[in-house]
């Protein structure tokens, strides 16, 4: 069977190489053909024996470790559906409620930011970049569920083809794909993705999750409660008026974005990155101490205007989008800082600035996007710091000889 | 004592296939023997032999263009038979038969004394030596800073040199005297601590840790980086032997023992034999049939990709043999669970096998090329104060400037060749540096 697949591929493969019937699709079956076969390239200069791993092995692994986030995301949809309409979420209903309504938003965004990298691919004569496998994951995730399927389309398009593609493809990328995607949501059809009516799903699908919402449906998430509060006390609370515990943060059956209310799952995916060291371990850590030495002395200051220093420095970072652009989005590594030192300041950075527009700017509730947006253009300058100190050292070596 | 230095980056790389030590050293006598002038960096041929001329070992074969007075010669007594040449009538290689007569150039060992350097050009050892910058021959008119002796060699499947040193070591000793009148600085070997060298006119350093701690470029770093301005010198401790044998005996004795290592060797073993040997001969009879092998002359990570009409390549003591592609229908590898599959990361589960555990290694690529994505790969392989990805970065935009500030100058490629194994975007590192350092080398002169 394997056998034969590959003959038939191997058979079919001159019809895609230049000059063949179907050579517009030579990126599509190099695509699928190196996705099925691992190629038989080898070594024609340099090293004679390579890795194993290859970049399609590191986003797959980055792809398994979003899936905790998605599969609880999932679940919390229609758990929070079920609420606000008054019936007892049962876990398999929820979970397929949440499941419906969220893969068609998944199927989108890979439909149309995959479409997009065939064709650039095609049309530079390029490998199909494996980076879109996981910015594809990402987008619905930090997108609310009530997020229209047509916006994260154009909402794809733009940002795989301007953020990403005009500057070479995957690796050559300044902002991070996933969250300019989201950025662009935001400022183009803000009324869609901030609110209270955003973050809960209002509609049955298929008949699940069916009925009125309860009289005491509030879908405003937490942040968005601290945005509006009002007086100097704090009082978080469900879809349906019952007291948030701190575990309800940690757990994550809130409501907000699809993948990012759960800090547990996130955590999980993280120890996933850690391990397999996809992931950057410093930039991970320093993001998390920024954010909770900025909760600190938000917390230590209290004021009634802004209501985000209310908070405790370990509810900051379980609410919101904070864990999620922790875990996921700090630690892109064509988009951080690239030199080790470098990392600890850029996550240091991105922590602080998270909690500080949260809390300090009221025209945002959550600042994790625009706290990694932001540094992500001024991750280059870290790295021209460091850098320079190493040049600097250089030249005194080379000056000091004389 | 000497100083312990401890290297912590870098791996070490375990394949199957190591040469054993036998009771006895097989010495093969190559049919035909080969000098590639690639092999020497640098070096422009310019004939002093027709196909045909018969010459003795240590005569002088072709001289460099662009420093005349630098030759290499022949290993080997016998004829020239061919002058194999490439595109645009490039010289390939030059083969010669040997015959029976064993001649050889011999020099008066006091006379050669009062000048070294001029010995040293005449015998042909002056084209063994490597100057950084630029990892090419050293010109005759620069007094290099200091001269570094990688006493043993860190990467895969590598023949033990501490054997060969041991043997000659009063040659070693008066090699490594004559290099001491080379420089105004230091003659500097590195050394593990199972095998110290030291001698009078040397200063000794040990080094622990993974591979690269045996490349000469790692030990610079170490000790005194190259700065731009200087030159340092780099020689294989068999040249010193070889140098040490023109000084005491008159002649530069060009046999060697060759390190026939790797999966498809039938028996891994150390054979003697003379530089420039061919492949076919040492191979005859020892390699595995029934799988497609690649054939390299040299280590698995810095090696010349060759074939049974191949020859032994200078500097490599050492003949590889791998497969080239032992499974050519993996289904869905990315996904593979395999602990087979080696990662020096942890993506894959060989991680969770011992340290020690051999791999069977084919030539495949295991990828497509990628731009850079992962950062701080390079950097846990190449135990040098230098940030490489922005170095290669450097390199690839041709950035002068910024390729000297970041330290181009205390590189060659095979200082790469970890970080290109490793490599997630399977980029051709050495291919890149030797591109760079080649672009610069014209610039700059």
């Amino acid at each position: 069977m394997k056998k034969a697949l590959k003959k038939y591929l191997d058979k079919v493969r001159p019809q895609f190489q230049p000059g063949g019937k179907l050579q517009k699709f030579r990126s599509v079956f190099d695509g699928f053909d190196t996705f099925l076969f691992t190629p038989n390239t080898t070594s024609r200069s340099g090293v004679h024996i390579h890795d194993s791993n290859d970049s399609k092995r590191t986003m797959i692994i980055v792809v398994l470790a979003l899936l905790p986030a998605l599969l609880f995301g999932m679940y919390n949809v229609g758990y929070q559906r079920y609420l606000s309409v008054g019936t007892t979420p049962e876990f398999f209903d929820s979970f397929l409620y949440g499941f419906l309504a969220v893969l068609p938003k998944i199927v989108v965004a890979y439909v149309v930011g995959l479409g997009i990298e065939f064709i650039s691919a095609q049309i530079r004569g390029h490998e199909i970049q494996e980076g879109f496998l996981v910015s594809g994951m990402l987008i619905p995730m930090i997108c609310p569920i009530e997020t229209p399927i047509w916006m994260i389309a154009v909402a794809t398009a733009f940002s795989v083809i301007f953020v990403k593609e005009v500057f070479g493809g995957t690796g050559m990328n300044i902002f991070n794909v996933a969250l300019m995607t989201r950025a662009f949501l935001f400022f183009a059809y803000p009324q869609k993705m901030s609110g209270d009516s955003v973050f809960v799903a209002s509609d049955s699908i298929f008949s699940l999750g069916a009925g009125q919402t309860v009289d005491a449906f509030s879908g405003a998430t937490p942040l968005g409660q601290v945005a509006t509060n009002v007086g100097s006390t704090l009082h978080l609370t469900g879809v349906t008026g019952s007291d948030l515990t701190l575990w309800d943060m940690f757990l994550g059956l809130i409501p907000g974005s699809i993948g990012e209310t759960s800090t547990l799952f996130i955590l999980l995916g993280g120890a996933v990155l850690l391990i397999t060291g996809v992931a950057s371990w410093r930039i991970m850590l320093s993001v998390f101490v920024g954010g909770l030495a900025m909760g600190y002395l938000a917390q230590a200051f209290p004021s009634a205007t802004y209501a985000g220093s209310l908070l405790t420095p370990v509810e900051q970072v379980c609410l919101g989008g904070f864990a999620f652009a922790a875990v996921f989005m700090a630690t892109d590594p064509v988009t951080a800082a690239h030199t080790n030192t470098g990392k600890y300041i850029y996550g240091f950075l991105v922590g602080a600035l998270a909690i500080l527009i949260r809390v300090y700017n009221s025209g945002y509730p959550e600042g994790a996007m625009l706290a990694v947006l932001l540094m992500n253009a001024f991750a280059p300058l870290i790295d021209y710091c460091v850098i320079e100190t190493n040049v600097r050292r250089r030249m005194r070596r080379a000056k000091n000889r004389q | 004592m000497s100083e312990v230095i401890r290297i912590r980056k870098g791996l070490d790389l375990h394949l199957h296939g190591e040469a054993a030590m036998g009771e006895s050293l097989l010495t093969i006598e190559p049919q035909r023997v080969a000098i590639v002038p690639d092999d020497f960096q640098g070096f422009v041929p310019r004939l002093l032999k027709k196909e045909g001329d018969l010459i003795e070992a240590g005569e002088a074969l072709a001289y460099d263009k662009n420093s005349t007075s630098v030759v290499v010669c022949s290993p080997i007594s016998g004829k020239v038979e061919k002058i194999v040449r490439g595109e645009r009538r490039k010289i390939l290689a030059i083969t010669i038969v040997p015959d029976s007569s064993k001649a050889r150039k011999t020099f008066d060992v006091k006379a050669i004394a009062s000048d070294p350097k001029q010995a040293l050009l005449d015998a042909g050892l002056w084209a063994m030596f490597t100057q950084r910058p630029y990892g090419v021959i050293p010109s005759p008119d620069i007094c290099p800073r200091d001269i570094f002796v990688s006493c043993f060699d860190s990467s895969p499947l590598a023949p033990s040199r501490s054997l060969m040193i041991e043997s000659s070591r009063h040659l070693f000793e008066k090699g490594v005297e004559v290099l001491s009148q080379l420089t105004a600085g230091t003659v500097y070997l590195g050394c593990r601590k199972e095998a110290i060298v030291e001698t009078p006119h040397s200063t000794t350093t040990v080094y622990e840790g993974p591979h690269p701690a045996g490349n000469a470029g790692v030990q610079i770093a170490q000790i005194k980086p190259v700065n731009k301005g200087e030159t340092v010198w780099t020689i294989e401790p068999e040249t010193v032997v070889k140098i040490g044998g023109l000084f005491t005996e008159g002649y530069v004795d060009y046999s060697c023992i060759v390190g026939i290592t790797g999966e498809l060797v039938e028996k891994p073993r150390y054979v003697k034999t003379t530089q420039g040997a061919a492949i076919s001969d040492l191979l005859k009879g020892n390699i595995k049939e029934g799988i497609a092998p690649r054939i390299i002359a040299g280590n698995p990570l810095t090696g010349k990709l060759a074939n049974l009409d191949g020859f032994l390549r200078y500097p490599y003591r050492q003949i590889t043999v791998i497969p080239e592609v032992t499974n050519d229908c993996e289904l869905l590898g990315w996904a593979s669970l395999s602990t087979k599959k080696y990662s020096a990361g942890r993506t894959f589960f060989s991680w969770l096998m011992p340290k020690k555990k051999k791999y069977h290694f084919d030539a495949k690529i295991n990828g497509g090329e990628r731009a850079i994505i992962m950062s701080g790969e390079y950097d846990k392989m190449l135990p040098m104060d230098i940030y490489s990805e922005f170095l290669i970065k450097a390199i690839i935009a041709r950035d002068i400037d910024k390729m000297e500030q970041l330290g181009i100058y205390e590189v060659v490629p095979e200082d790469f060749a970890l970080c290109e194994f490793i490599d997630t975007s399977k980029l051709e590192l050495q291919r890149i540096v030797r591109e760079g350092l080649d672009y610069l080398r014209k610039e700059m002169n």
